[in-house]
């Protein structure tokens, strides 16, 4: 069991098991993102119940934190071995013969990502911690009664800036999820009669998801 | 056809290696691209000129002998064959052709096309096989029942024949698809069940320990594969593999 991570199947499953896992939590940040759409009182509901409910801030909130982590720590790594496998280059490799754009360039989609990631924590994450656990005001109220949520929210989306940089993000995000939606199901290795329609589904999952983001941002972009 | 030849020259493992260009005339495009290098080896050979060092054997698609990486494709552009199945006619007059040897950090190159295939060798000799008492008593294999479908894709997957393809088109020169066909041929079949754990345990420790790669799926492997190996051999050794490893 201890040598599972020294081997590369080891090392592929776990690196699946997180993956599978982040797709997990994205769907449910989407789902209340999304909210923010169509009703901002219970985008706000929503936003105060996981960021006080304590099962989420304090056992999956650093279980999402870890997972992140080891996520991009793995790719490196398996990404630094993988190109020790092969010292000397091809002079000609047509690469886009037998294979996606996608499939061979999740390192620099995941690099995209992972920017993308440090600019959302700066935005959201670290300004929510501030005010939680420095200020310590757990309620989640603005000045005038109603809760800060829907309010931050919008406010983030009023800088063109912003708003391209989350766009290309989530384009990658798609173009990652494209690949690595199936490939974390290879790697656990679920290849079986149900692939080909698992195949489908997250074509639907790698464009929709991100696509749904995008449309949150230039709503909100546009509409305040 | 006149073609460009631009093909990879080493002297020996220790030699740095480059491109030299040839030109050649009179290409048949009924010829196979095995017969065009040795009609440039024999003009080399007249000139006196070193010859083209490359692998072959059966020259029918069997022995996976045969190997190169053809204008950047293992086995050249065609599919579902070798490179001794390959065809001139699959090229144009006035073509430039690259021909490269694999490329693996487990794979070293001896002489210009050809390189070191042992780590394959080794990988087998950890494990696939079954041992079976051969003193006379041996039971008759057809003895046993066996469904259909799962004889047939162990079948499909004993068609792997080692040439390496698989290591050569992976960005990351990974191993995968040629031992997980070699895992899966005896996986599928009761036979062998007895050494199924050690197998795999055994085996995919001798390709980590060999340099090869790990698996991203990018599938490239299975397209290249002149046999067609599936990538549900891969996804059937990882399952193999981690049940293996929890049991210890």
């Amino acid at each position: 069991m201890s040598g599972i991570l020294n081997s590369s199947i080891g090392r592929k499953f776990a690196m699946a098991l997180s993956a599978l896992f982040l797709m997990f939590f994205l769907l449910q940040h989407f789902a209340i993102n999304i909210l923010s759409v169509f009703s901002p009182d219970a985008f706000n509901e929503a936003s105060h119940f996981m960021g006080t409910f304590w099962a989420v801030q304090y056992v999956l909130q650093p279980v999402l934190i870890f997972g992140v982590i080891f996520h991009f720590v793995m790719g490196f790594v398996l990404e630094i071995k993988n190109n020790k496998a092969r010292q000397v280059s091809y002079a000609k490799n047509n690469g886009s013969a037998n294979s996606t754009w996608m499939s061979r360039n999740m390192i620099w989609s995941g690099l995209v990502i992972l920017a993308f990631i440090v600019l959302h924590f700066i935005d959201f994450w670290i300004p929510e911690l501030t005010v939680k656990y420095i200020d310590g005001d757990m309620t989640g109220l603005l000045a005038n009664g109603g809760y800060r949520y829907y309010e931050e929210l919008t406010h983030k989306f009023v800088n063109p800036l912003r708003v391209g940089a989350y766009v290309v993000a989530f384009v990658l995000l798609a173009l990652h999820l494209l690949h690595g939606f199936n490939s974390a199901f290879q790697s656990v290795g679920a290849n079986n009669k149900y692939t080909e329609g698992l195949k489908g589904f997250s074509k639907i999952y790698a464009i929709g998801v991100p696509l749904g983001f995008i449309f949150i941002a230039l709503f909100h972009h546009f509409n305040h | 056809m006149n073609l460009t030849l631009k093909i990879w020259r080493q002297k020996d493992a220790s030699d740095k290696g480059k491109i030299v260009d040839y030109q050649i005339g009179n290409v048949s495009p009924d010829m196979s691209f095995l017969e065009m290098l040795d009609v440039l080896n024999s003009e080399l050979i007249t000139k006196g000129d070193e010859p083209v060092a490359f692998d072959h054997d059966c020259r029918e698609g069997i022995c996976g002998s045969c190997s190169l990486y053809i204008n950047g494709e293992a086995h050249g552009p065609d599919r579902l064959v070798t490179t001794c199945q390959l065809h001139m006619r699959k090229f144009k007059d006035g073509d430039t052709i690259f021909i490269e040897p694999w490329r693996a950090k487990a794979f070293p190159v001896i002489k210009d096309l050809i390189v070191d295939r042992t780590a394959f060798d080794r990988i087998q000799h950890a494990g696939g096989f079954i041992s079976v008492n051969t003193s006379g008593n041996t039971q008759d294999a057809n003895a046993i029942p066996i469904e259909k479908a799962d004889a047939d894709k162990a079948f499909d997957a004993a068609t792997c024949i080692g040439c390496g393809a698989c290591v050569a088109s992976c960005k990351n020169s990974s191993a995968m698809l040629f031992v997980s066909a070699k895992v899966s041929q005896f996986a599928l079949l009761p036979q062998g069940q007895v050494e199924a754990t050690d197998r795999v345990l055994n085996m995919v420790n001798q390709m980590d320990e060999e340099g090869f790669g790990n698996c991203t799926n990018t599938g490239a492997c299975e397209v290249e594969c002149p046999k067609g190996i599936s990538l549900e051999n891969i996804a059937r050794m990882n399952r193999e593999f981690l049940t293996a490893a929890l049991k210890g």
